[in-house]
């Protein structure tokens, strides 16, 4: 199939950027979309013009590298898919397609289509662990973790970091991101004891790097590639709520 | 020309003797150690944050040193170790199945075809049981019984169910395990995190290694880091077939850089192609997707009886199916090692009875399953895989059985290193898939990610420490001869593959050296296919330097020059490989050789002349290496012809 990009070009962080059109014929519906930006770079490259940048590496849906928005939706129209693994049978021979990098105030661009997604990793820092330093684990078996709530903790551990929710938001919030990982540890009994510290932490750490607050648009859930549910963020807020009654508590009380 | 020289043998892998279940606790105490006040003082680089690198920065930075961290990603959580889908082994014993440390290391050491060090895969086993209560404490959500404890299934190459995961994405939950632990150094301020960073160049300085030369992938500037030991942590070299089930980052620089420098590499021709990747669609296809190898606990693998059978595969009856690996292996079945299963899909295909429209693939089958245990019970199990599967070939495996074909995957060669994991060079420390130490010639499922973190969380900890006493070492600066030596070669090369503007691109050569390697040096190997891969390299490489075309300038973000860097190093690996499976007149394992197979197609070992590890050392660029041979001795599993029928 005959595809028209309309990709957005900006050559460093200072550049206005804009978007270009690219013509790409020949596209095989058997294409990842990557492997089609593929095709485009190696054409451009050939023709003496510089590769789109753009981040990716394990494609196969689960490094969380990728991020690309397309046609206004963070990883495309295909619902729990991400970028890597969106394939061409998606689209329609003629088809213009939009490819923009996330845009969020805590995401700046960096050179085309990558942005910077550290702040994801400050907010881990803050908080978005369990302490266990090696070699002081007790045997495996003697904290039993009910299946459920051994289900549910994997289901928030799945998120990938990417970034969609964050693209998808009117706020430009991490909240989702934060509220999986508050939620995953939350769940289980080797979490509790940093529970309440854990949140604030995380959530200031959030604030701080410029994520905008959650106002239950939902956007973020819809686009999530593993399908973090937005229930996930009730269970943070009411983390917080107890964990700011809980400011000045004396142990034990 | 000769293709290689043969130097002295390796003497001395510092392994203690004695009974093999006390050696490492004997290492252990007779190692020096450096006290907490010292520790302060010291300063460790960590180059990659996969499960063997994250998991020792977080440690080592626990234990009080100073770190340096780097990786190529955006964030250490995306390393390549997060794509590992089905499981981690341990010798926990907890089905009552006849499991034990002893059975754990017997079958590691069969399962690598007598190719590995006893002393070191005995202590994987030792460690393993530790990893599984490490991660547990961190919150890793492996899966559970209604009970409450953990759950396990089985893998390839073993008949009791020691392997513990997390649906099928156990490598990523392991890996933020790690990454949470790093992260936490981080945040304390006791680890320095270098993300968006490549090694280019190692430096030794008397004989030490003492730093590296790293770039900023984002402003390209170069410089010169310094300490008292370096770790690499880097990976394998799978993307030297361009097509693997790598990440495309993926690449050798870092232990080919060190191996430049001195650090000998081990057994580069052991390179594992599982049995279980979603087959090649067309010329565009950039990497290939694994389907987990725990898929082969329920899905039955099977091609037609008859060659050219091209009927869609429910209109083939059950007596027209050949259910090959079932009927040649009937004791292991559809869960035969890796390396068994590769050759028989590679067999069957090439005898025409392939499937799909290349005629490269055979049929994995759900529906006996599905129909025993309910789709629901599936679903749970796979419904993740079985998703992946349909976003990328837009076929149902529920309905229409999977299509697989084997792909490379994992490569068991890496630096050569000493029980204490260190390399030839003193201070260079090598650990996880980087280095060669504990699979022999195969891999078996589930032991990648228990090596990575046996290493990074147990083994490296304790031995570097036996290094460090001596510390620290005299300060270095950027203007010491060898960093400025170092960082001149860095930006040399840069220029040079800056200044070709030929009229090739990086991939393209990529690809080519991908397909050389592919046909001569992948599931099977000849003396005149190799040979013949060794001429077409060394014509291929001369054309890179000549015609390869990269655009724009070092100064930022360049990443076709960053690729340019890799496939470089990745020319003069391929040519090495392709020398040392040449060397190797045997078949073991992931190695094997056409003129070497039994009567009945196995692979044929030759005990007496190659039952050693080859450590190939580096001399000149379009020189000889010269092979070092390291003995391996077997006093508690003796070799014998692996059998899995």
């Amino acid at each position: 199939m005959n595809l028209t990009l309309r990709i957005w070009r900006q050559s460093g962080p200072e550049d206005k950027g804009r978007m270009v059109t690219y013509q790409v014929d020949d596209v095989s519906p058997d294409m990842s979309f990557l492997e089609m930006l593929d095709v485009l770079n190696e054409r451009l490259i050939l023709a003496g013009e510089e590769p789109v940048a753009f981040d990716h590496d394990c494609r196969e849906g689960i490094c969380g590298m990728c991020g690309l928005m397309i046609n206004g939706n963070a990883h495309g129209p295909q619902r729990g898919t991400t970028a890597c693994q969106l394939h061409m049978r998606q689209f329609k021979d003629g088809d213009t397609i939009d490819i923009e990098p996330w845009r969020a105030r805590a995401f700046p661009v960096i050179k085309d289509l990558v942005v910077n997604r550290s702040a994801f990793d400050k907010i881990i820092a803050a908080g978005g662990y369990i302490t266990a330093p090696t070699g002081s684990a007790p045997e495996a078996h003697s904290v039993p973790v009910a299946k459920a709530n051994a289900d549910a903790a994997f289901e928030s551990a799945a998120c990938i970091g990417c970034g969609a929710c964050v693209a998808a938001c009117p706020n430009g919030s991490g909240m989702l991101f934060t509220a999986a990982k508050v939620t995953q540890l939350s769940l289980l009994p080797q979490g509790q004891p940093e529970r309440y510290t854990r949140v604030i932490g995380m959530v200031d750490a959030h604030d701080e790097a410029g994520f905008g607050g959650c106002t239950n648009a939902g956007e973020c859930t819809v686009v999530c590639p593993k399908g973090i549910p937005l229930n996930t963020i009730g269970r943070l807020n009411r983390d917080y709520l107890k964990a700011t009654a809980k400011r000045g508590d004396t142990p034990g009380s | 020309m000769d293709l290689y020289t043969e130097g002295d043998p390796i003497a001395d892998t510092k392994a203690p003797d004695g009974p093999i279940e006390t050696r490492w606790e004997r290492r252990r105490f007779e190692a020096k150690l450096v006290n907490p006040a010292n520790r302060r003082k010291m300063t460790v680089i960590v180059v990659g944050t996969g499960l063997a690198g994250g998991s020792a920065a977080a440690t080592l930075a626990e234990q009080g040193y100073r770190v340096k961290s780097y990786c190529y990603q955006d964030s250490p959580r995306r390393a390549h170790s997060i794509a590992a889908q089905g499981g981690i082994n341990a010798a926990k014993n907890y089905r009552n199945d006849g499991d034990s440390v002893h059975r754990l290391f017997y079958d590691t050491v069969k399962g690598g075809d007598f190719r590995s060090r006893e002393s070191n895969v005995h202590r994987l086993a030792e460690v393993s049981v530790n990893i599984i209560d490490q991660c547990v404490a961190q919150g890793v959500p492996f899966a559970r019984e209604y009970g409450g404890l953990l759950d396990t299934r089985s893998f390839g190459g073993a008949q009791v169910q020691r392997t513990f995961y997390a649906r099928g994405q156990t490598g990523q939950q392991l890996l933020l395990g790690a990454y949470q632990a790093l992260e936490r150094q981080i945040g304390l301020g006791n680890v320095e995190m270098n993300a968006r960073h490549e090694m280019l160049e190692l430096i030794v300085v008397d004989g030490r290694a003492r730093g590296i030369v790293v770039r900023d992938l984002v402003t390209g500037e170069i410089t010169t880091e310094f300490a008292d030991a370096v770790v690499l942590a880097s990976g394998g070299y799978g993307n030297v077939f361009y097509l693997s089930t790598n990440a495309k980052g993926c690449n050798v620089t870092a232990t080919w850089r060190a191996h430049r420098k001195g650090a000998y590499f081990a057994n580069p021709c052991y390179t594992q192609i599982h049995p279980t990747c979603i087959p090649v669609s067309g010329d565009h296809q950039s990497k290939l997707t694994l389907m987990s190898e725990s898929l082969r606990n329920d899905g039955r693998v099977w091609v037609p009886k008859a060659k050219g059978d091209n009927r869609r595969p429910k209109d083939i009856p059950e007596d027209e199916r050949d259910y090959y690996l079932e009927r040649i292996y009937p004791s292991f079945g559809n869960l035969v090692p890796r390396d068994i299963a590769s050759r028989a899909a590679k067999n069957v295909c090439d005898e025409g009875r392939g499937v799909g429209p290349t005629g490269l693939g055979v049929y994995l089958d759900f529906a006996d399953a599905i129909q025993r245990l309910g789709r629901k019970a599936i679903e749970a199990k796979y419904g993740n895989l079985f998703e992946m599967y349909e976003r990328i070939t837009g076929e149902d495996p529920y309905e229409v059985p999977m299509r697989i074909y084997p792909a490379v995957h994992y490569t068991m060669g890496g630096l050569w290193v000493d029980y204490d994991l260190q390399s030839t060079i003193p201070g260079l420390f090598v650990i996880g898939e980087a280095n060669f130490s504990d699979h022999g010639a195969n891999r078996l499922g589930a032991s990648a990610l228990m090596q990575g973190l046996a290493d990074g969380y147990f083994v490296l900890p304790n031995t570097i420490a036996n290094y460090l006493a001596a510390g620290p070492f005299e300060t270095v600066d950027p203007s010491h001869p060898a960093a400025v030596e170092a960082r001149r070669d860095v930006e040399d090369r840069i220029q040079r593959l800056l200044a070709v503007n030929g009229d090739r691109t990086v991939d393209s050569f990529h690809r080519e050296l991908g397909q050389i390697m592919w046909d001569h040096c992948g599931m099977e190997r000849s003396e005149a296919g190799l040979r013949k891969a060794i001429d077409e390299i060394r014509a291929l490489r001369e054309q890179f330097w000549q015609r390869v075309r990269v655009l724009g300038d070092g100064d930022g973000l360049n990443q076709s020059l960053e690729k340019a860097g890799r496939v470089a190093d990745f020319f003069e690996l391929a040519e090495l490989m392709c020398i040392d499976a040449l060397h190797r007149e045997e078949s073991c394992g992931g190695h094997f050789r056409a003129e070497h197979q039994t009567p009945d197609g196995e692979a044929q070992r030759d005990d007496e002349r190659f039952a050693y590890v080859a450590a190939w050392e580096f001399t000149a660029t379009g020189e000889p290496s010269v092979l070092h041979k390291e003995d391996l001795k077997f006093e508690y599993v003796h070799p014998t012809q692996r059998s899995y029928k």
